[in-house]
């Protein structure tokens, strides 16, 4: 016992000694995984790439994800649908709101990765914050924007009716090239916001941002599944993001006028829902409003028979 | 008495209250109550209505429109081609450029309020006309299409001055030239659907009725140009597929409405892919028709008779696949088919008909081969003993129980007074059941629970549910689909989006 308590304090007396002992500490580095169904997976191809930033230096060896991840990828977020849309609205703010507060806490660790994709600093430290004002504007629109687009509709026969925003179901993303993080929760933030679940697939030149990012939704209790971050090339890709029969929209964030053909063409396949954001300047206020989260709502009509005694005319 | 009242309505242990057999044959039956033709007035040809004036068709060819009850012809109407169609989308758009997007709003509107007007004033003779044309009930085009279209018009004309009350903190622009593609169903109403919103939003329009039943178009054509609506705001040009692919794909259209088949909406959907063309798609149905058993089983069965037989089942929202909890199912099936026994179907003039005349013979033909699928498949088949004129295009009322859930007659849009019965037990097991279709567009639910009806609303993908009532419509009420029974709403304050850009 005693030799224990000697030998422990012989250990506390090495560590004090660390300078001494070596002079340079090895970094530990991160691996850059997919975010699938609330899990951190590799990808199933067991392939990668490995981007670099303008000086040619290796940022990391980042997933490229394939086909079948991406149907893994749709079957969890179909399976998160019911359940997050069902949540109460101001749940979902909530947890829009703890998201906004996951970020602000790892804030120095995007500016990082945003540097090391080529961001000068005040540029990273902007778009970082201005990434958690924005989680924290849709937090708010949570449960107010059904209230701004509903409608109590005065028919003329005896009927209550009245028209409500509903999530369109599971969306599929392709984010925005240029801005790592600011693009990719701009644009996943209206379609969770909203109730849909999505799978995006982030910047392929700056997708840092985006796998720590599924690590802020991880701890932000948002449901595994309705976030579904992937990385690889939008060429490989895109195809397969509108051609899935169980995805009922897709967005698409760039302005490649052949891309942009080809998913209008297949997404009449099953008729997805299709949004452009190419024109969209993220850095302002064009950049936020409720009419995103439109985008990815139904407009749903309920009728209801109302009893009209005799048509009783008193005034009471 | 009052004893003898009280003594009537408590129901008998055993349920044999609910097995009283109605009897169908007895020497009653109703007198002819035909609707006089009249009163309307049917030109031997239609020319195309471009630019404000009536003009021949480059094509040179017309083609014959016919009463599908009596399979006379009524008249002929002028087929536009390419080059027909090209003129009509010039004359959109410049008087888009020149007249109709710089007029004042308010004055817009009550162009769109006079258009109103002369509809309501000419009432009888388009309800007269639609039926004569499209097969359908006097009853229907004089009580719902006719009086509900010249409302679509009231109501959007309203719009046409407030638009910057619709969409919170932006401004609205007009797209442009609206080409507008419609449906044999509801000929005038859905003129009337596509029209005014356009109209009210500052756009122009070319508008192809379809080719079985272009006859109320022109007639709103007339009225249009009665209305001293500035030449070139609304262009009606008749055709089939060719012309309204034309349309789809001229290059100055700026947007695309479209009601009809999923087919053809997945068609024109590709078609526009590489254009900057904006789309609205109202598409086909399969709508689920749930009945709980608590519901009101008598209003129930009115319900479903009227959500699958109104306008012989030609609706794309028809409550097509019927849902009925098993411990009230015998019962249900029991008076379903009495009251189908007791639909009058013939003479679509006759103010008593129920069900008139299938809209065409190719229609016709697609109602009977889901019949014969529907037997194949081992679905039991019922239909309606009533005779049919020996003329015409007619089809009995007709049901099936035992249906399966993959039987096709449950899966596709047959569109025709055909209606497949299936049983469940449980909520989440019918909700999985009316969900799994690639259609959405509308669903209906019956029960006296309230707190069931909002469950059941909220879970059906569905973009119109009606509780404890069916095919219900109004011009302030949206409508239009989810999934594949397409994007965009039509009617009310929604129906706006379809035609602005948000600025």
């Amino acid at each position: 016992m005693e030799k224990a308590i000697k030998k422990s304090s012989l250990s506390i007396s090495e560590n004090g000694l660390e300078k001494k002992s070596s002079a340079k500490r090895l970094e530990v580095l991160k691996t850059y995984k997919i975010y699938i169904g609330g899990q951190f997976p590799r990808t199933e191809s067991g392939r990668y790439y490995i981007p670099t930033n303008a000086a040619g230096k290796k940022l990391a060896n980042v997933c490229l994800s394939s086909r079948k991840d991406f149907r893994d990828a749709v079957v969890a977020a179909r399976a998160a649908f019911g359940g997050w849309s069902g949540r109460a609205a101001f749940n979902r703010s909530q947890i829009l709101y703890r998201m906004a507060e996951m970020l602000e806490g790892r804030k120095s660790q995007f500016i990082d990765e945003l540097v090391q994709q080529d961001s000068p600093k005040a540029k990273a430290e902007k778009e970082v914050n201005l990434s958690i004002d924005r989680l924290i504007y849709y937090a708010g629109w949570c449960d107010k924007f059904q209230q701004l687009f509903s409608a109590v509709n005065p028919v003329a026969s005896s009927h209550f009716n009245f028209s409500v925003p509903e999530p369109t179901g599971v969306v599929s993303v392709i984010a925005p090239q240029a801005d790592g993080l600011l693009g990719l929760v701009s644009v996943i933030a209206p379609v969770i916001a909203g109730g849909n679940t999505c799978i995006i697939l982030a910047s392929e030149t700056k997708p840092l941002c985006a796998v720590t990012f599924a690590e802020v939704l991880n701890s932000s209790d948002l449901p595994g599944g309705v976030v579904n971050i992937l990385t690889g090339k939008p060429s490989e890709l895109a195809s397969w993001f509108v051609d899935h029969m169980d995805v009922n929209a897709t967005i698409y964030c760039e302005n490649n006028s052949e891309i942009k053909k080809m998913i209008r063409e297949k997404s009449a396949m099953n008729l997805k829902r299709i949004t452009f954001y190419d024109k969209v300047n993220w850095y302002t206020f064009e950049g936020q409003s409720p009419y995103f989260i439109m985008d990815t709502q139904e407009i749903k009509t309920t009728w209801h028979p109302v009893e009209n005694i005799a048509g009783a005319g008193g005034g009471y | 008495m009052a004893k003898a009242i009280a003594k009537k309505h408590v129901p008998k242990k055993s349920g044999k209250s609910n097995t009283i057999k109605l009897k169908f044959d007895t020497s009653w039956s109703y007198a002819p109550a035909p609707e006089s033709k009249s009163a309307a007035t049917i030109n031997k040809q239609y020319d195309l209505y471009i630019n404000g004036e009536w003009q021949k068709p480059q094509s040179k060819k017309y083609f014959d429109t016919i009463n599908p009850a009596t399979e006379e012809k009524l008249s002929e109407v002028a087929e536009a081609n390419a080059a027909d169609v090209d003129k009509a989308v010039k004359a959109a758009r410049n008087a888009y450029e020149k007249v109709w997007k710089k007029m004042q709003a308010k004055e817009r509107a009550k162009y769109i309020f006079r258009i109103a007007r002369i509809m309501q004033e000419k009432a009888r003779e388009l309800a007269i006309i639609e039926t004569l044309d499209g097969g359908k009930p006097i009853k229907e085009s004089r009580d719902f299409d006719i009086p509900t279209a010249a409302n679509h018009f009231f109501y959007y004309a309203g719009w046409a001055d407030k638009l910057e009350y619709a969409f919170p903190n932006r401004k609205t622009e007009p797209l442009g030239v609206a080409g507008q593609i419609i449906p044999w169903n509801f000929p005038l109403l859905m003129a009337a659907w596509k029209i005014a919103p356009a109209l009210a939003t500052g756009n122009t329009v070319v508008l192809k009725p379809a080719e079985t039943t272009p006859l109320t178009a022109m007639k709103l054509a007339e009225i249009i140009q009665e209305a001293d609506l500035p030449p070139g705001v609304v262009n009606i040009i008749a055709g089939a597929g060719t012309t309204g692919a034309a349309i789809v794909n001229h290059p100055d259209v700026n947007k695309i409405a479209f009601t009809g088949s999923t087919d053809v909406g997945k068609i024109i959907q590709r078609a526009i892919a590489g254009t900057n063309k904006k789309a609205t798609l109202e598409l086909g149905g399969k709508a689920a028709n749930i009945i709980f058993e608590d519901a009101p089983i008598d209003q129930a069965v009115e319900g479903v008779i009227n959500g699958i037989f109104f306008n012989q089942g030609h609706v794309c929202c028809a409550g097509s696949r019927l849902y009925v909890q098993e411990s009230v199912a015998k019962e249900v099936i029991r008076k379903l088919k009495d009251r189908l026994e007791s639909l009058i179907v013939g003479d679509p003039l006759d103010k008593n008909t129920d069900i008139g005349a299938i809209n065409s013979r190719s229609q016709l033909d697609i109602i009977h081969k889901y019949i014969s699928i529907g037997k194949k498949e081992g679905a039991e088949m019922y239909e309606s003993s009533c005779r049919l004129p020996g003329k015409g295009f007619f089809c009995r009322p007709t049901l099936f129980t035992n249906v399966a859930q993959s039987n096709r007659i449950a899966q596709e849009e047959i569109f025709g007074p055909v209606l497949a019965i299936l049983t469940f037990r449980t909520d989440d097991e019918v909700i999985e059941k009316a969900n799994n279709s690639p259609y959405g567009l509308s669903a209906g639910v019956w029960t006296d629970k309230g707190s069931k009806i909002f469950n059941m609303t909220k879970r059906m993908r569905a973009g119109v549910v009606w509780a404890n009532t069916f095919n219900k419509f109004d011009p302030t009420s949206p409508f239009g689909g989810y999934k594949e029974s397409g994007f965009g709403r039509e009617g009310g304050l929604h129906g706006l989006s379809a035609y602005v850009n948000l600025i």
